[in-house]
């Protein structure tokens, strides 16, 4: 039997997450430091390797219970960025790998003994324009030759694993913009002539810059046909938006009842708050507004489940998620007044983090854009 | 040895419970619901005794609403075997939950049960004995220890000022106290297996119990919030306001 809305997985999730307050997730802040014992505990739980089918050691359980995986780490007022990858990414490997990539890295990474959570995209020169990126990966007998420069690849450091795109053929060789690139599975473990560094940032997210100076990388590890990897990580890109639109709504709640928590009990003027129109009446908006964004959040999970195109849906759900939650933390931080700066109600953290979701990993403006072009059929903006 | 363990579903321990506007209970509607603390750690305890070899099978009851099947659920996740669903929508006292509990008992035999020594929403603390008293088996309460030997058990309870330690026969009653353990969290292919155990669902009619309360809830009013304090000078000023305003010396 399965109960409705993963309840069973959400009560152990919660329970888990009971182990890691505030105090937990502000120390790390504090340092920039990857919650190791976190991520420790989610593996060995077996929470990271849902979408694993059964066959390679995993759950094999839908998007869906994913998403409420995710929604439930976030809602208790945690950070599922910080492994949240290591769910989804191979879902590229799975749908586009052959039969021995599957054999050699899906148990592992189900296990958790291997960790898959990089995914080398974005690069300085390219921003959100995929298709001009520079890293360039040259055949050379049995194996390609990687030259080039990565960043924002978050986790790198925490990762055995990258998944990467490079091109294959330079861009002038090809009919479509979208050929040429392909994806690697590139092992960082025995990787030569790889740099990586730390990017500190606002919130706290182990991303990187990574630099390739001839770094090899076995023609085994060449996920489907050369020249095709666009299309292949496109499909787990729906995956990741609806996973990460899943954390908004996490994060939406938790700063929503942190609001309306703080608003019933701040008694000012003689009376809460929360008595006052002009307190509770954007709380309430926020609330209206994450709700709808979890119907979009499931629409867009079913339409996934049912392997139907969701790449509207996956957008959408991406942006009202996103915006809902970067509302309630604004809401959330001016009803604690001064005291939602302090770093101990937590607030002024979740409201860094979670803004993180307007630009990351696609901006509003580009779900905009894709909107206007796929769906209303107006003309390319970009 | 089997072991039944009772798990309650209740408002979650960290919701901040509000009374209902009419006074006639607290707010459930729409509020996060969870299995009893207490009854969590009696799960555990029961899934320890098994891995320890003591017990052979677990079998988790939960009385009420429907929805008590997804704290049957729980406890199956942690490692109970399967579960029993008394449906009803009558609202539970602790003496019509021990009477079922031990209707429940004389079906299914068990060589011991293990409650939570109170629900964190009643705070009765009560149907733990009255079941003990219905059985006619002996009770071990507050549990922070147990200890199996000579086919008996020895239980250290925390009692006002202290420990003591009581020698039970079996089939008997524990209850659990905070620091009998700390419960585990499930894993996801441990919930995968719960959700094909069987959860086994019987009204209070088949067991041959009438579960209407027997108390009436007159009011359920919120605590009296706490006054702002006053700031003194000095020892004079106190002394003066705790004779003359306060009135205690
Ligand atoms: C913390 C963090 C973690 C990340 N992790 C990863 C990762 O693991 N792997 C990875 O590959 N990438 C990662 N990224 C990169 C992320 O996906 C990009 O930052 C994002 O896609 C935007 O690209 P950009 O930063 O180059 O912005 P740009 O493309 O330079 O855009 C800058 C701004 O201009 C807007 N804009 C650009 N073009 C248009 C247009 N045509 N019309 C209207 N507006 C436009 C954008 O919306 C944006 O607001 C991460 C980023 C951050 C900040």
């Amino acid at each position: 039997m399965t109960t409705p809305d993963h309840e069973d997985v959400r009560v152990a999730v919660r329970k888990l997450c009971e182990k890691f307050p505030g105090e937990y997730w502000r120390a790390l802040d504090r340092d920039r430091a990857y919650p190791q014992e976190f991520v420790a505990a989610l593996t060995e739980s077996g929470f990271l390797a849902a979408l694993i089918p059964e066959d390679f050691g995993g759950a094999g359980l839908k998007l869906s219970a994913a998403a409420a995986i995710l929604e439930e780490i976030h809602r208790a007022g945690g950070n599922g960025g910080a492994c949240h990858a290591q769910m989804y990414m191979m879902g590229t490997l799975l749908r586009h790998g052959s039969d021995a990539q599957k054999q050699r890295y899906l148990p592992q990474i189900a296990a958790g003994s291997v960790r898959l959570q990089a995914f080398g995209v974005t690069e300085p020169t390219s921003g959100t324009d995929t298709t001009s990126i520079r890293t360039f990966a040259a055949r050379d007998g049995d194996s390609y030759v990687v030259n080039g420069q990565k960043v924002w690849t978050s986790r790198a450091e925490h990762s055995d694993l990258m998944l990467l795109l490079a091109r294959t053929t330079p861009p002038e060789q090809v009919a479509k913009r979208g050929d040429g690139l392909s994806v690697f599975i590139l092992d960082m473990r025995t990787a030569v002539g790889l740099t990586i560094r730390p990017i500190r940032t606002m919130m706290n997210h182990a991303t990187t810059e990574v630099f390739f100076d001839n770094t090899r990388i076995p023609s085994e590890n060449l996920i489907g046909e050369e020249g095709r990897g666009l299309r292949y990580i496109l499909s787990g890109m729906n995956a990741e938006r609806i996973l990460i639109a899943a954390e908004c709504v996490g994060d939406a709640k938790w700063l929503i009842d942190k609001a309306t928590t703080y608003a019933r009990d701040r008694v000012v003027f003689g009376r809460p708050i929360g008595q006052n129109q002009g307190i509770q009446f954007p709380i309430a908006r926020a609330y209206a507004n994450v709700r709808a964004a979890e119907l979009m959040v499931r629409e867009a999970c079913r339409l996934f489940e049912a392997g139907e195109n969701c790449g509207a849906e996956a957008n959408m759900a991406k942006m009202l998620a996103a915006d809902a939650s970067n509302e309630a933390a604004n809401v959330c931080l001016q009803t604690h007044g001064g005291f939602g700066f302090a770093e101990d109600f937590d607030v002024e953290r979740k409201f860094r983090e979670t803004r993180l979701y307007q630009v990351a990993p696609i901006s509003t403006n580009l779900i905009l854009a894709y909107l206007a072009e796929h769906v209303l059929g107006l003309p390319r903006s970009y | 040895m089997k072991i039944l363990v009772p798990v309650k579903r209740v408002v979650d321990y960290n919701v901040k419970v509000r009374v209902k506007s009419d006074g006639t209970g607290v707010e459930t509607n729409g509020v996060k619901m969870s299995m009893n603390p207490f009854d969590e750690i009696a799960v555990e305890e029961a899934v320890r005794l098994k891995e320890k070899g003591i017990a052979t099978e677990i079998v988790a009851v939960s009385l009420g609403i429907p929805a008590c099947a997804e704290t049957i659920r729980t406890a199956l996740a942690m490692g109970a075997d399967r579960g029993i669903l008394v449906e009803t929508d009558v609202e539970l006292q602790p003496l019509a939950v021990a009477k079922l509990l031990a209707a429940i008992a004389a079906k299914e035999q068990p060589g011991l049960m293990i409650l939570g020594k109170q629900a964190i929403d009643d705070d009765m603390s009560a149907t733990g004995q009255m079941l003990a008293a219905f059985l006619g088996w002996p009770q071990g309460t507050f549990a922070s220890q147990l200890t199996f030997a000579d086919g008996g058990i020895t239980v250290k309870r925390e009692v006002d000022g202290g420990m003591e330690t009581v020698a039970l026969s079996l089939p008997a009653v524990i209850t659990t106290d905070l620091r009998l353990n700390e419960p585990r969290y499930a894993s996801l292919p441990n919930i995968m297996k719960a959700r094909k155990k069987p959860i086994e669902t019987l009204k209070p009619a088949d067991l041959g119990v009438d579960p209407t309360p027997r108390l009436k809830v007159l009011k359920v009013v919120e605590p009296a919030k706490r006054k702002a304090g006053v700031k003194v000078a000095d020892v004079a000023e106190l002394v003066m306001k705790l004779r003359t305003e306060a009135k205690v010396i």
